[in-house]
């Protein structure tokens, strides 16, 4: 492999990587508050793709514009569906949410069947982004620099919410023990919507990035980018933030370089990051960088 | 207590009994749209028991029975599809060698395919059942993608995307209901068993059986591996039934209907499953209409594609945040039951 293609190759995982990593910071710190495997993050995810894509051709506005109201929708839907199928359970076993969840998440998926129909719709993306820049013999799209960049900043932003201000010391106190954070008085159902809505708006940026990279929108285009993220989470460590980034990161390079070096396999692309899991999960369930659980009795 | 034991199994044996004429009567009286109903309610029926087994009953949290159908289904197609036809279907690469001449009866086949999923419910049940709860469902999930790849891009052995058609149409009423009965048999008499009392156990408090001297993970993985041989056998029939098989049809959304089912009935519930069987299955027949164009008078409302769907999780939710012990909770119906409920009505 030339040096130019691994150049290509470099940016096209560095952006695959930085989507999923997005995606996987919901994941994470859902699960880190409520031990809740969010089956409804992918949706959430595609949720935030169709409604740039109304905005930008139903109602004619502005990228940008069209951009920021799709990012606040999306992260109002992802505290409504906590409110409304996952609250209710906070007291029952765990596995009801989850199952709800996984209810949730074929009803977003139905709906968007029904609302925007399932034929496959193509993305009018900015020209901007997909004029081919070339350095030497590197042809690369404006776009897979631009989306690791844009994705870095938004991790840096969560980083400061979640460290630096009130909400978030309110979330990391949640992860540690909800009930003794209730006594001390943190509003703990305020804390976890705020988390829905935080987590919503990054899938919902990395959905709208997604779209563009790969632009073709349809109903389904969230469950297997979810379940990978998912993955992603799981590999750095679910409950860390950081952990969700570099598992994120690894798994988009893994991918793109197995795909890349050995081409034949590319059919299998989307069982790696199963495999990856199972492996994960038998060597080190606790992934790179996260606490060891212990059964409690 | 042996008159009512020897009551119970006459009553059992009647029911059996009036269940196969029920069968003779359907067969020659309905059409063939509503015994289609009656063959898909029999493999949910099995469906659901084996996750039941699993699920409910052991408390494995498992989300891989999509995995297990595809492989019961592709064994068994196999088998039965004739060396004639297997080289007629396989147009984009000739099918492998052993697969290509294989055959076998119907029976037969479906065994196999119940064992091929029972093989790879110990392989992959060995290393993921040492994790718990919720991890576990992902993994099995993992699992289940994994095999629908496999059936994507394994050319030679499961014709790819293209998948099999034409397979031979033996699943019938009495099949499916037969292997319903048997499912039925094996897992009520495994679940009143001794085995079946320590499979509760590990699924009410792992920790505690594990304090008893019982070594759980001996005892998950045979209930894991009987729940996927059963699951295998629900996927072989449903090939046969639906006569076309291709990887796509094995998505998570498979799973999900199986795990309604159980949901619905109430976990850890025989009765439950059976009657969440009957009840899914009619119901998202049933919401076929919903998506067909509906005529009230002058008015005419056009079909939505997808409704079905949006109804069928809607009620998943509904009974999962209102009704969550599903329709019989943990309760089983039982002729002893019955018999008091009588005899209370009798004395007062």
């Amino acid at each position: 492999m030339s040096f130019a293609m691994f150049v290509q190759h470099f940016f096209n995982a560095l952006t695959l990587g930085s989507l999923y990593a997005l995606i996987a910071i919901g994941y994470t710190m859902v699960y880190g508050i409520l031990r809740l495997i969010n089956f409804a993050h992918g949706e959430i995810f595609m949720l935030g793709a169709y409604f740039v894509f109304w905005g930008v051709t139903l109602l004619h506005l502005p990228w940008i514009v069209a951009v920021i109201l799709s990012v606040i929708v999306t992260s109002f839907a992802g505290i409504l569906v906590d409110r409304a199928a996952y609250r209710p359970l906070r007291d029952a076993p765990r596995i009801s949410a989850l199952i709800s969840s996984i209810g949730v998440s074929f009803f977003l998926q139905n709906l968007a069947i029904v609302v925007f129909s399932a034929i496959p719709r193509e993305v009018q993306r900015p020209d901007w982004l997909v004029t081919i820049i070339q350095f030497g013999k590197i042809r690369i799209l404006p776009l897979t620099i631009v989306v690791p960049i844009l994705s870095f900043i938004l991790m840096l932003g969560l980083l400061y919410i979640v460290y630096r201000t009130k909400p978030g010391l309110g979330m990391r106190a949640i992860s540690k023990d909800i009930e003794t954070s209730r006594l001390m008085g943190v509003p703990v159902n305020r804390v976890i919507a705020i988390t829905f809505g935080l987590g919503s708006a990054l899938a919902a940026a990395s959905g709208i990035m997604w779209a563009l990279r790969y632009p073709q929108l349809q109903p389904i285009m969230g469950v297997i980018p979810g379940f990978k993220a998912f993955i992603a989470a799981v590999f750095g460590g679910i409950g860390s933030i950081q952990g969700a980034v570099v598992g994120g990161l690894i798994l988009g390079f893994m991918e793109i370089m197995i795909v890349a070096f050995m081409p034949s396999l590319a059919g299998y692309r989307d069982a790696f990051a199963f495999v990856l899991l199972i492996i994960i999960l038998l060597i080190r369930p606790t992934g790179l960088f996260g606490e060891k659980l212990e059964d409690k009795v | 207590m042996d008159a009512k034991r020897k009551r119970n199994y006459t009553l059992n044996a009647v029911l059996v009994g009036v269940l196969g004429l029920f069968l003779f009567w359907a067969n020659g009286h309905l059409d063939g749209y509503k015994i289609q109903i009656m063959n898909l309610i029999a493999v949910n029926i099995i469906l659901a028991l084996s996750l039941n087994l699993i699920y409910g009953f052991t408390g494995l949290f498992s989300l891989g029975h999509a995995g297990f159908m595809a492989i019961g289904a592709y064994t068994c197609s196999l088998l039965i599809m004739t060396p004639v036809q297997k080289e007629m279907l396989f147009i984009l690469d000739p099918c492998m060698w052993p697969f290509s001449v294989m055959q076998a009866p119907f029976v037969v086949a479906v065994i196999a395919g119940g064992l091929m999923a029972a093989l790879f419910g110990v392989i992959i049940g060995l290393p993921v059942l040492r994790l718990g709860g919720d991890y576990l469902g992902i993994a099995t999930l993992g699992f289940a993608e994994i095999i629908r790849v496999f059936a994507n891009n394994l050319q030679p052995v499961t014709n790819g995307a293209l998948g099999f058609k034409g397979i031979p149409d033996f699943s019938n009423l009495w099949w499916n209901y037969g292997w319903c009965l048997v499912t039925l048999f094996v897992i009520v008499r495994l679940v009143n068993s001794n085995f079946g009392n320590v499979l509760k156990s590990i699924r009410d408090d792992e920790v505690a059986a594990r304090a008893m001297g019982v070594n759980t993970f001996k005892y998950k993985l045979t209930s894991f591996t009987i729940g996927s041989f059963f699951a295998g056998v629900g996927g072989a029939l449903l090939a046969s039934l639906l006569t076309t098989i291709d990887p796509k049809m094995f998505l998570f959304i498979l799973t999900f209907n199986v795990l309604m089912i159980v949901v619905a009935g109430g976990l850890g519930s025989i009765t439950g499953t059976v009657l969440g069987g009957i009840v899914i299955t009619v119901l998202l027949e049933w919401l076929r209409f919903v998506e067909n164009p509906l005529t009230l008078g002058n008015f005419e409302i056009p079909g939505v594609p997808g409704m079905r769907m949006v109804v069928f999780s809607l009620s998943l939710l509904f009974i999962i945040l209102y009704k969550r012990e599903g329709i019989m909770g943990m309760r089983e119906f039982s002729w002893d039951w019955l018999f008091g409920l009588f005899r209370k009505r009798g004395e007062a």
